[in-house]
């Protein structure tokens, strides 16, 4: 994301020389060309939605009779929505639960993998769980996790541990979930940050060590800060990616039991596609918007995202 | 260099080897948590419904039968099945491989095509408006699905493009913003000598694209199909959406629909299991054939 700035500021340097040039060659005309496809594409897909979902939520629309404009009713509706802002929380929750630990878990591997092996194999089969598709992970764990005959409970019962109801309870449906999505993608994480890990010079390291510091020492005060740009990176996009959760909640809990599990993302579902509420669905799905920004700027703030201390 | 090294090497080896021990530890851990799941779902799914009640903690399949995986392909008829403990319901399996192969073989074949086009002209083209339309393509990059989801629901309904292919893969194939940033990443880097000496013996901007640009971009364009390839065979909610019917439907809103039909009480865990291990099997594929490429196309997207 911090790239993407630099380049389009890089790219303009050299552009706007050739603002008019352009057109007097065949050059422009094959490149309106090219770019056409996904110019298409664009304003069917993204920009034209983009406006119309801002217009449909001041609507009140089911889809089969004409929408009535409403005005702000829906952002008001959203405001007073006990509903809404307890999804939120929940999915506040489960992001609190899956990333943490996620992340931690990840550079350890990471780490680990820089330190002692280079083995393609060992990365490859850490990275297996997020080849497989949401739906198929979040059945293997259904299974896995089943009260009766689930796996875990089987190994619990080997150290007399009472069996658990993990999905099916109120209060281990949420950690649960995060579980599953921390074994789906901690191998993934923990592939990008050995990646990141890479490309920081060993020299700086060995001259740390030389110089008497500690392995600790060496891990907290170079390698981590160096590996800064990698982190904000993978910390932003899976928290991006957590606050979306949906697969896994429609395939297990839908939502229960007892709305435990019911994440913002499922909560626009029903209202889109049970209730037929298009109107205040995307005035949800504005709201998720709006959150998911803030978040990221603060999160790139905190971390100084565009400086990098190798530089 | 090594000699300057030397010194602080007999100090550090010993600490390493306690170290070393306990990275090891933690990673072989990690593997056996990362593959047991795996396991389990092979010994379920050669396993009969009736055995895995009466012994579940037994690690291999017990009543070892391949019926699962015949009645999830629709081979074996629904009484016998339901005699087995299941629930008699059949997957229609080569239906929705089919139709998953249908889908991401069309989105990884269109936007390679029209993602190396658009990125070609990004990247070497000059036409006016280039770079505020290129800033317009890393905007779509950071809006996440939901703000367009329910819109684009509503454009395909209205198109009539519910139930079909193109309704499938329309919002995805045309522009994906992703593949164009990453793939002119790579095109900003290719040599301009050969491009100059291409134009020089006479080519085209469309030849140079097409002789130079194109054949020296096999390995990221490999890369990005791969990527494209799992996203689209792993996606859920927008094929739920749009193909439910069993002729576009695939293979993920399958399960998905099998899930909710097996019965609550006792679900037909083996059946379940076959599907699940069915439906693996080709990315697992891919993963072997490729393995490597994958790998690195993932560590790829993390430091681009």
């Amino acid at each position: 994301m911090t790239k993407s700035v630099e380049i389009v500021s890089a790219g303009r340097k050299q552009a706007l020389p050739s603002w008019l040039q352009g057109w007097r060659s065949g050059e422009a005309l094959l490149a309106w060309l090219f770019i056409l496809p996904s110019m298409i594409g664009f304003i069917t897909f993204y920009a034209v939605p983009a406006v119309r979902g801002v217009l449909i939520s001041f609507t009140d629309w089911d889809l089969l009779s004409e929408p009535t404009f409403i005005g702000l009713a829906n952002y008001e509706k959203l405001i007073n929505d006990e509903q809404f802002w307890k999804a939120l929380r929940t999915t506040a929750y489960y992001v609190l639960l899956n990333i943490p630990l996620q992340t931690v878990l990840a550079i350890g591997l990471a780490v680990a993998m820089h330190r002692l092996t280079k083995s393609a194999l060992v990365r490859g089969l850490l990275v297996l769980p997020w080849l497989i598709p949401n739906v198929v992970v979040a059945l293997l764990w259904l299974w896995m996790l089943d009260p009766q005959l689930g796996m875990i409970n089987q190994i619990l019962g080997v150290f007399g541990v009472q069996r658990l109801p993990f999905l099916g309870s109120p209060s281990q449906a949420m950690p649960s979930i995060a579980g599953i999505n921390i074994w789906r993608h901690v191998g993934y994480t923990a592939l990008l940050i050995f990646a990141g890990l890479q490309t920081i010079p060993i020299d700086i390291s060995e001259a740390a060590a030389i110089d008497g510091a500690g392995e600790g020492r060496i891990f907290f005060q170079i390698t981590l800060p160096l590996l800064r740009p990698v982190l904000v990176f993978v910390m932003v996009t899976s928290i991006i990616g957590s606050f979306q959760i949906f697969d896994t909640i429609a395939i297990t809990t839908k939502g229960g039991p007892v709305d435990a599990t019911r994440v913002i993302y499922w909560y626009v579902y029903e209202y889109a596609f049970s209730r037929f509420d298009m109107g205040y669905a995307t005035t949800l799905a504005f709201a998720l918007f709006l959150i998911l920004l803030i978040v990221t700027i603060i999160q790139l703030r905190y971390f100084q995202a565009d400086s990098s201390d190798l530089a | 260099m090594t000699a300057t090294i030397l010194p602080a090497q007999a100090p550090k080896r010993r600490r390493i080897s306690i170290g070393a021990i306990l990275g090891w530890a933690a990673l072989i851990l990690m593997l056996i948590i990362t593959l047991l799941p795996l396991w389990w779902v092979i010994r379920t799914s050669f396993s009969t419904n009736r055995e895995l009640y009466a012994n579940p903690r037994n690690p291999l399949p017990v009543g070892f039968t391949f019926d699962n995986f015949a009645r999830v392909l629709g081979q074996l008829d629904t009484s016998k099945a339901v005699a087995a403990g299941g629930s008699g319901q059949a997957l229609n399996f080569w239906l929705y491989l089919r139709n998953s192969v249908i889908v991401s073989g069309i989105m990884v074949v269109g936007q390679l095509v029209f993602s190396s086009m658009a990125a070609y002209a990004f990247a070497r083209l000059r036409f006016p408006l280039r770079e505020q339309i290129f800033f317009l393509y890393i905007v779509a990059l950071m809006v996440p699905g939901v703000v367009t989801l329910i819109p684009n629901f509503i454009l395909i309904r209205s198109l009539n493009w519910l139930n079909t292919f193109q309704g499938i893969v329309a919002p995805s194939i045309l522009m994906a913003p992703f593949a164009i940033f990453f793939l002119r990443q790579f095109f900003l880097g290719v040599n301009r000598e050969l491009e100059e000496a291409a134009k020089l013996d006479g080519a085209s901007l469309f030849g140079v694209f097409w002789r130079i640009i194109l054949p020296l971009s096999v390995p990221p364009m490999a890369t990005l199909g791969i990527l494209t390839f799992i996203g689209t065979w792993n996606d859920y909610l927008w094929p739920l959406l749009i193909g439910k019917d069993e002729s576009v439907r695939v293979l993920t809103v399958a399960l998905g629909i099998f899930r909710s039909q097996t019965p609550q009480g006792a679900p037909d865990w083996g059946g379940l299991m076959a599907g699940t291990l069915l439906s693996i099997i080709p990315s697992v594929t891919l993963f072997l054939v490729l393995g490597r490429r994958v790998v690195n196309a993932i560590q790829f997207t993390g430091i681009k």
